[in-house]
């Protein structure tokens, strides 16, 4: 009876999974870079992914997004994702508006300027992206990530390069914004105080010879 | 003295003040007619309408070239950028066409398909197509790789991809292809006709180069470089202009 349950409860919570990674080995040319990793991310649930430079974590961020296919292993993902580089990565030649109305097809004009408002860009819809601060820039970026109403967020670490007081900012701004949407978030982060701050879970990647793999005690 | 307005008309009119010295030190108006010699003919040939006849016949097949050249050699160009594996295979023929004369393009068109229009404007393209594909394929490999991935996640569908991403990031290589392609492009065109062909600015010099009329031939050229420069001036610059407004910004 008790294995029973607990298998009912392992179902349930695979279930409720947003995002289901289960990855053998990820190589490049002859070079092992990923080793065996599973994990699985539930809806609402904010995850960090921490580890050191180079392990891995942006390749594994790319595999999961579906940007890099070429890898042995297994990915479910949702229908909806989103996704906010180390760079704003915007579409300079469009307006701010256009950079979320282009992107959702769906989104309503009263629906971007809502999420603009959001993100503190009220005012801003007509401007060039290259008319805005960094951080402004970084606003925008969240805005078009939250904008599709994501199943999956992945955010590859969203504070880099900003000052202390705008990456605080944003760290809020995120914050808020994930508790109002709620989507399954996975983010690379080198910061413990984001991750605290941000994190339901966090994974560490750790080197091996045979490709980086996420501790036990974590994953 | 250097306004940016100015300049373009003092640079023209210095050329024009060269043009009368040389034909007045000339002083033959068989071998080089000044400006106001060439005015009394001008109008003969417009008041008849045979020179706007000429014109449009090769106007016509410009836009005709340079249309095609300019499609042609942008998806070339792109999928070269875009590709290594394909770049490997179609580079060498790239540079033979680079390197191969004009004049031979042209004539081999005729001899193969014939003296009609669709010889003298495939001979045209063909001439064209290897430069913009090279100017366009380093706009290829210069694409943001980081927008390539935002379309990948955001599921957006290929004429979305090409109209707001791959185009905009082409279009200074695009704009530098087209300003370079229509000048090069009339200057082929005239030969093919000069070549083959029964109408158009280049058909009407072999013409009059046969008569050794040199005023004629001056009449006929200065009109097309007239209606090219109004091409670059109200269509090519305000489209660069508004293309790249985002830089300005």
């Amino acid at each position: 009876m008790v294995f029973v349950a607990a298998l009912g409860k392992a179902r349930d919570a695979l279930a409720k999974s947003v995002i289901t990674v289960s990855i053998d080995s990820k190589r490049f040319g002859a070079s092992p870079v990923l080793g065996a990793l599973a994990f699985s991310i539930a809806a609402g649930e904010t995850v960090a992914l921490v580890g050191p430079s180079g392990v891995g974590k942006t390749t594994l961020l790319r595999i999961i997004a579906g940007i890099d296919s070429d890898f042995e292993g297994q990915i479910v993902r949702p229908q909806t994702m989103a996704i906010v580089f180390q760079e704003p990565t915007l579409l300079p030649w469009r307006s701010v508006l256009a950079n979320l109305t282009l992107i959702h097809k769906g989104l309503t004009h009263s629906e971007a300027v809502h999420m603009l408002d959001d993100v503190g860009l009220s005012g801003k819809e007509q401007l060039f992206p290259g008319q805005l601060s960094l951080g402004q820039q970084r606003r925008l970026s969240l805005a078009r990530a939250f904008a599709g109403r994501p199943e999956l967020l992945i955010m590859d670490e969203p504070f880099v390069s900003l000052d202390r007081e705008t990456a605080e900012t944003m760290l809020t701004l995120t914050e808020n914004l994930i508790a109002r949407h709620r989507p399954a978030t996975l983010f690379v982060t080198h910061s413990s105080d984001e991750a605290n701050r941000l994190a339901n879970r966090t994974l560490v990647m750790k080197p091996l010879p045979t490709g980086a793999v996420l501790t036990p005690s974590d994953a | 003295m250097d306004s940016p307005r100015l300049t373009p008309f003092l640079s023209m009119a210095s050329l024009i003040g060269l043009w009368i010295v040389a034909a007045l030190l000339t002083d033959d108006a068989q071998i080089l007619p000044t400006p106001w010699d060439l005015l009394p003919r001008f109008g003969a040939e417009m008041s008849s309408g045979e020179l706007f006849e000429h014109l449009g016949a090769t106007l016509l097949r410009v836009l005709w070239a340079f249309a095609l050249a300019m499609t042609l050699g942008t998806g070339l160009g792109l999928i070269m950028g875009r590709s290594e594996r394909i770049n490997r295979w179609l580079d060498p023929w790239l540079v033979v066409f680079l390197n191969l004369p004009a004049l031979v393009l042209i004539v081999l068109c005729y001899l193969w398909i014939g003296l009609t229009e669709a010889a003298a404007i495939i001979a045209v393209t063909l001439n064209k197509v290897p430069n913009v594909a090279t100017v366009v394929r380093e706009g290829g490999r210069a694409l943001n790789t980081n927008l390539d991935a935002l379309a990948q996640v955001y599921r957006l569908g290929w004429r979305t991809r090409l109209q707001h991403i791959i185009l905009p990031q082409l279009a200074p290589f695009i704009a530098a292809a087209a300003r370079s392609g229509v000048a090069v492009i009339w200057k082929i065109v005239l030969v093919v006709e000069f070549l083959g062909r029964s109408s158009g600015i280049g058909f009407q010099i072999h013409l009059y180069f046969q008569l050794f009329d040199v005023a004629m031939v001056l009449v006929y050229a200065f009109s097309f470089i007239c209606v090219m420069l109004l091409a670059e001036w109200f269509l090519l610059q305000p489209w660069e202009r508004r293309v790249t407004r985002w830089r300005k910004a």
